[in-house]
C-alpha cells in the first residue's frame, strides 16, 4: 500500500492541520443564540462551561459559575475549545485512501464506507482468525461510548484485541490503587484539599496540565497549607511552594521509601489506624530500612535536609492530601512509584475524612470513566476482570449471551502493535487515539501502521495517524453528541449536544452500530440514544466495584453531578434508587460490595494493603553516548496529540513549536544560548528544536513536550519500555545527546503546527 | 447601568501560573473587537517562571487621559478608564507612553489606542469580567471587599502606588502580603530552593551534570 508522505502539501492542504481564528465565524449574524451547559472537552478537571450556539454552530462561550468544580474559571483551551467548530479541517466524509489522488484520498459515500469496513473485517477474522482484528479505544470519549466500544470488540468482534490511550495515561495510578485500596479512583473531593495542613504534590505540573486545581492549592495555602513539590522542573506552583524537592527523573519511589523511613524512624506514624485498617506494615518497615536519608539523597539528587524537611512536614501535619500524576506514573516501574506514594498515605492514616486526602490527577477528559466500562484489555463493564468467571458470568448475563462467547484477556496498546509486526494482528480498528503522535518510538508505529492489510480510524479529523488509514470515518465531535463522563474527583457528569453533525460526519456510536449492522452481528448493539447505553451500563455495572446503577442523567443535572459508587441496591438487598453517591471513599464504617462490612477498604477483610515499593532505575541509563536525560510532558496551551489544539490558532500563536528546556550550565557546555537550534537524539530518532535556557530545570535533565508531530515530534526518541504490571510506557525518562544544530532547512511551505 | 460600586477588580500577582487564561478570555468580550487587551508579562524566564498579568489599573486621575491631546479616553461615572474613543483617536501614542503602569497599547491596524476596559460590557450589566471569571489561579479576582478580605487572610489590598513625585490611586486593587509569611527554613545545606520569584542559581547546585564527555 502506498505511503502517504508527511509532508505532502496536497493532504495538508485539504485536512490541515489549519488554524481557525474567532474572527472566521463572528461575522455571521443570527438571532437564536443560545447558552448550552456541557463540560470542556479536554482534561481531566472537565470544568463547566456554557458554550454559545448560533444557527447550529458553536461561536463562543460564556462562563458556568454555578457549576460547583470551577465556578466559571477555564484554562486558554477550554476558552478557545469553540474554534474547532465550524473547523475548516472538519471530516464532513468519508475518504478511502487512493495512491492516484494528490491529496492521498477519495471521498466516498457513508453507506459505502461501512460496507468496506464491514467486508474487510469480516475477511481478516475468517482468514486469520478473530484476535487479527483489533480495537483502539480512547479516555476522551463519553463513558457511554467507552462501554459501547468494549462490547462491540467483546461481543460482536469476539476478538480479546482492544485497549485503549488510557494505557498511555491512567493505568499505573489504576493499577497502584487497585493493589493498595481494591478500587481505582481518586478518594476525595477537591474540597478536601482547603482544609489540609499539608498538600504533597509529585509529578505534576499542576499549573500547566490542571490548571484549575491551581486555585483550590492557593486556596489551601490562605488557610495556612504547607507546599510541597515533587518535580525534576521548577513548575510554576514550585516557585512558591514551601519545599521543593528537584529529583532525579525516575527515582520517586526512593524518595517515597525515604521518607516512609524517616516516618517510622520518628514515629510519625499513625499507629491505630495502621493496626485496625491495613495489612503488611511490618514488612513494609523492613523493606524501607535501608532507604535512610543519606542512601535517598544519592539514588533520589535530592539534598538529605530537604528529605528530612519533607518528611518531618509530611509526618506531623495532622491533615494532608498527596496528589500525583504523570510524573510519577510514565516510567517502567510507575506502578511501585504509585504504591510508593499511597504508602506514605496509609502510614499517615490520613485518609478517608475531611481535608484527608490521595488522588491521582486524570489527564484525559474521561481518564476515570474511561477505564472502568470495559474498553481495557482485561476489563468488562464495572471495574470488572475479563479473567474473573463470575464477572464473565454476570456481565455475559446482562448481554444474553454465554460465559465462553465472551474472549479472554488481549493486549495492551503498545503489544497491539508489536504483534502488527509478528503478524498475528492484521486489522485494526481506532477511534479518539493518535497513535503515531502519542506512543513511544514512533518510528516503529509508522511501519507498523504501513503493514497493516487494512486500517479504519473514527475520527472528526484527519489525524496524523488517520493519513495511514485505508478508511476514515467522519465521527463526531464532542458538542455534537450527549453522554456522561467521570471526572478526576470521580463525580459522573453529562455531556450535553450543543450542535448535529455536519455532513455526513456521524456520532461515534452510532458509526460503531452501523459497522456491527453490516458485519450481521447487531445483536445487542442497536441503542436508540446515549441514554439507552447508560441505562444498560447501569445494569452492567450493578454490584461491580464502579457501580453506577442508580445514577441517572436527571439525578446528575440536579445535584451537579454524582459521585460513584451509587448501589441502587443496599447491603441488605433493598432497593435504594435515592442513593446520592459517595463523595469521599474509605470513610469509616462506610460498606462496599467487596468487604461487606468488614472495613472501609475494598478487600474483603476491609482493610487497604501496604505494598513493598521496589525502587529499580529506569530502563535506559545515561551513558557517555547518550549522557542527558529525557522527560517529556504538556504546556498549557496544546492537548494530548494537538489532533484539536493545533487546529486553533490562539493556542498555536501561544505556543506554535516544541522548544527544548536546558539548565543554564547544560547549555554553556553545550556552546548554546536561549533560541539558538539544538538536536537532541536518542538511540531511537532525533529531533531539531530551539533551546529555552532555563534555571528552571535539573542541569541533567532536559525537557521537550510532546504535542507535535512528524518531525518535531519527540516520541521519535522516547523509549517503548514499559512498566510490567500497568503496561505504561517510560515516557518520563529515557536517554539522550544533545548537539548544536543549523537550522532546519526553511519550510516556508509548512505551518508551525503542521 | 453601572459597575457597582461594591464590587471591586483585584491582582495579586504572586498567584500567577502564566497559562495565558486572561489573555484569551479577553479577546472573547463582545466589545473587544476579538482583541486582547491584557498583557501577560514573563518576569525573567532564565531565572523563575513567575508571571504577572497586567490589566488596567483605572486610575481616579488617569494619566492617558491627562495627556490625551484630543480629549479621546473616557473615565466612567463608575470609575472605569475606556479604550481611547475612534473618531477622537489621533494614534499619537501619548497615552502609551505615559502611562505609569504601562498598560494603554496601539493597536496600528486600527489607527486607535485599545485597552482594558475592565469588560464594561459585561461588568455595567452585573456580570463579571471575562479574565477574572476564567483566571485558574484567581490572580485575577472580581468582588465584594469582604468576600477578598474572607478569602485571602493573609494578603492586604493597596490601591494607591507612588511613582517618583506622582501618586496615583486606582479603582483596581493590588494584593500584597499582609506581613512577611511564616516560611521553613528551607536553606540548610542547599541554598535557597526557589522561593520567592528568583530560582537562585544554586537551586540545582548538589546535581550532577552528565559526563564531561558529551
Amino acid at each position: 500500500m502506498p505511503v502517504p508522505d508527511p509532508e505532502n502539501l496536497a493532504l495538508l492542504a485539504r485536512f490541515g492541520p489549519h488554524r481557525a481564528y474567532e474572527r472566521d465565524r463572528r461575522e455571521a449574524p443570527g438571532a437564536d443564540e443560545h447558552l448550552v451547559k456541557t463540560h470542556c472537552c479536554f482534561c481531566g478537571q472537565q470544568c463547566g462551561i456554557q458554550l454559545k450556539v448560533r444557527d447550529d454552530a458553536v461561536v463562543g462561550f460564556e462562563p458556568w459559575y454555578d457549576f460547583p468544580f470551577n465556578k466559571g474559571k477555564l484554562c486558554p483551551k477550554g476558552i478557545k475549545r469553540y474554534l474547532q467548530n465550524q473547523h475548516p479541517d472538519r471530516l464532513v466524509r468519508a475518504y478511502a485512501k487512493d495512491a492516484s489522488a494528490r491529496e492521498g484520498f477519495r471521498a466516498l459515500a457513508y453507506d459505502e464506507a461501512i460496507t468496506r469496513v464491514a467486508a474487510e473485517i469480516t475477511r481478516i477474522q475468517t482468514r486469520f482468525g478473530r484476535d487479527a482484528f483489533a480495537v483502539l479505544s480512547g479516555a476522551s470519549l463519553t463513558t457511554e461510548k467507552t462501554y459501547l466500544m468494549g462490547k462491540f470488540a467483546h461481543m460482536a468482534l469476539r476478538t480479546a484485541n482492544i485497549d485503549y490511550n488510557g494505557r498511555l495515561c491512567m493505568v499505573s495510578a489504576g493499577a497502584g490503587n487497585k493493589k493498595a485500596f481494591g478500587v481505582d479512583r481518586g478518594a476525595n473531593p477537591w474540597d478536601d484539599l482547603l482544609g489540609a495542613e499539608v498538600i504533597f504534590i509529585a509529578g505534576a505540573n499542576i499549573a500547566e496540565c490542571a490548571p484549575i486545581t491551581t486555585d483550590y492549592v492557593w486556596q489551601a495555602r490562605e488557610r495556612g497549607a504547607r507546599i510541597i513539590v515533587v518535580d525534576p522542573r521548577l513548575t510554576p506552583l514550585a516557585r512558591t511552594a514551601d519545599l521543593f524537592l528537584p529529583v532525579k527523573p525516575g527515582r520517586d519511589v526512593a524518595l517515597f521509601n525515604g521518607i516512609v523511613h524517616l516516618m517510622i524512624a520518628n514515629d510519625w506514624v499513625d499507629r491505630a489506624f495502621i493496626e485496625e485498617h491495613t495489612v503488611g506494615f511490618d514488612a513494609l518497615t523492613a523493606h524501607v530500612a535501608e532507604w535512610t536519608p543519606a542512601h535517598t539523597a544519592e539514588v533520589t539528587g535530592i539534598a538529605e535536609p530537604l528529605i528530612r524537611q519533607a518528611a518531618e512536614l509530611w509526618g506531623r501535619a495532622k491533615t494532608s492530601f498527596l496528589m500525583h500524576a504523570r510524573g510519577i506514573e510514565h516510567h517502567s516501574h510507575g506502578v511501585q512509584n504509585v504504591l510508593g506514594a499511597i504508602n506514605m498515605v496509609l502510614a499517615s492514616g490520613r485518609i478517608g475524612r475531611e481535608f484527608c486526602g490521595y488522588a491521582t490527577i486524570t489527564g484525559q477528559a474521561n481518564g476515570q470513566g474511561g477505564r472502568e466500562h470495559g474498553q481495557k484489555c482485561d476489563q468488562l463493564p464495572g471495574g470488572r476482570d475479563l479473567a474473573n468467571p463470575e464477572h464473565r458470568a454476570y456481565i455475559a448475563g446482562v448481554w444474553g449471551i454465554a460465559p465462553e462467547e465472551l474472549p479472554q484477556p488481549g493486549v495492551d496498546a503498545y503489544e497491539i502493535f508489536r504483534k502488527v509486526d509478528q503478524g498475528e494482528i492484521r486489522g485494526l480498528l481506532s477511534i479518539c487515539f493518535n497513535p503515531l503522535v502519542s506512543l513511544p518510538d514512533n518510528n516503529f508505529i509508522r511501519a507498523m501502521l504501513e503493514k497493516l492489510e487494512f486500517y479504519v480510524a473514527i475520527d472528526f479529523f484527519m489525524s496524523e495517524t488517520a493519513r495511514y488509514a485505508d478508511v476514515v470515518l467522519p465521527g463526531s465531535l464532542h458538542e455534537e453528541d450527549e453522554g456522561t463522563v467521570t471526572q478526576v474527583e470521580g463525580r459522573v457528569i453529562k455531556i450535553n449536544k450543543a450542535v448535529p453533525c455536519p455532513g455526513e460526519a456521524r456520532q461515534d456510536w452510532v458509526i460503531i452500530q452501523d459497522i456491527a449492522r453490516a458485519l450481521g452481528r447487531e445483536r445487542g448493539l442497536t441503542f436508540a440514544s446515549p441514554e439507552a447505553i447508560f441505562d444498560e451500563l447501569r445494569v452492567a455495572s450493578r454490584g461491580g466495584v464502579c457501580d453506577y446503577s442508580a445514577i441517572t442523567y436527571a439525578k446528575i443535572e440536579q445535584q451537579y453531578g454524582v459521585f460513584w459508587p451509587c448501589p441502587d441496591t443496599g447491603p441488605d438487598g433493598e432497593p435504594t434508587p435515592g442513593h446520592r453517591g459517595t463523595v469521599r471513599l474509605f470513610e469509616p464504617g462506610s460498606w462496599n460490595p467487596i468487604a461487606r462490612g468488614a472495613g472501609p477498604f475494598y478487600f474483603p477483610d476491609g482493610k487497604a494493603r501496604f505494598n513493598l515499593s521496589q525502587y529499580s532505575p529506569p530502563r535506559e541509563e545515561v551513558d557517555g553516548d547518550y549522557p542527558i536525560i529525557l522527560t517529556t510532558g504538556r504546556v498549557v496551551s496544546h492537548f494530548l496529540s494537538g489532533n484539536q489544539t493545533r487546529r486553533i490558532g490562539p493556542l498555536v500563536d501561544h505556543c506554535p513549536e516544541p522548544r527544548v528546556e536546558v539548565h543554564p550550565r547544560l547549555a554553556e557546555h553545550l556552546g548554546v544560548i536561549d533560541g539558538d537550534w539544538v538536536r537532541v537524539s536518542s538511540r531511537r530518532g532525533e529531533c531539531t528544536v530551539q533551546a529555552s535556557v532555563v534555571r528552571t530545570i535539573r542541569p541533567d535533565t532536559v525537557f521537550i513536550p510532546y504535542h507535535w508531530a512528524g518531525r518535531k515530534s519527540v516520541n521519535q526518541l522516547t523509549i517503548a519500555a514499559q512498566d510490567p504490571i500497568s503496561k505504561i510506557p517510560e515516557y518520563k525518562v529515557c536517554a539522550v545527546k544533545l548537539e548544536k544544530a543549523a537550522a532546519p532547512a526553511d519550510r516556508a511551505d509548512l505551518e508551525p503546527q503542521q | 447601568m453601572a459597575v457597582a460600586s461594591d464590587l471591586h477588580f483585584y491582582v495579586d500577582a504572586a498567584r500567577c501560573i502564566g497559562c495565558n487564561a486572561c489573555v484569551q478570555a479577553c479577546s472573547e468580550c463582545d466589545s473587544h473587537k476579538g482583541q486582547s487587551m491584557i498583557q501577560l508579562d514573563l518576569i525573567d524566564a532564565l531565572r523563575s517562571p513567575q508571571t504577572a498579568p497586567v490589566v488596567c489599573m483605572h486610575c481616579d486621575s488617569p494619566t492617558c487621559a491627562e495627556v490625551c491631546p484630543a480629549d479621546a479616553i473616557k473615565r466612567t461615572e463608575d470609575g472605569v478608564v475606556l479604550s481611547a474613543r475612534k473618531p477622537r483617536c489621533i494614534a499619537c501614542n501619548n497615552c502609551v507612553l505615559a502611562c505609569p503602569f504601562g498598560v494603554p497599547k496601539m493597536n496600528t491596524e486600527m489607527g486607535l489606542m485599545m485597552k482594558c476596559d475592565m469588560c464594561y460590557d459585561r461588568t455595567s450589566v452585573g456580570k463579571k469580567p471575562m479574565c477574572a471569571s476564567v483566571c485558574p489561579s484567581q490572580a485575577l479576582f472580581y468582588g465584594t471587599r469582604e468576600e477578598i478580605e474572607r478569602l485571602r487572610p493573609r494578603s492586604q489590598a493597596i490601591q494607591t502606588f507612588r511613582f517618583g513625585r506622582q501618586t496615583i490611586t486606582t479603582r483596581v486593587r493590588m494584593l500584597v502580603p499582609r506581613e512577611a509569611p511564616a516560611r521553613l527554613s528551607v536553606t540548610d545545606g542547599f541554598g535557597d530552593p526557589g522561593i520567592g520569584h528568583e530560582v537562585d542559581e544554586d537551586v540545582f547546585t548538589n546535581i550532577f551534570v552528565g559526563r564531561e564527555s558529551a
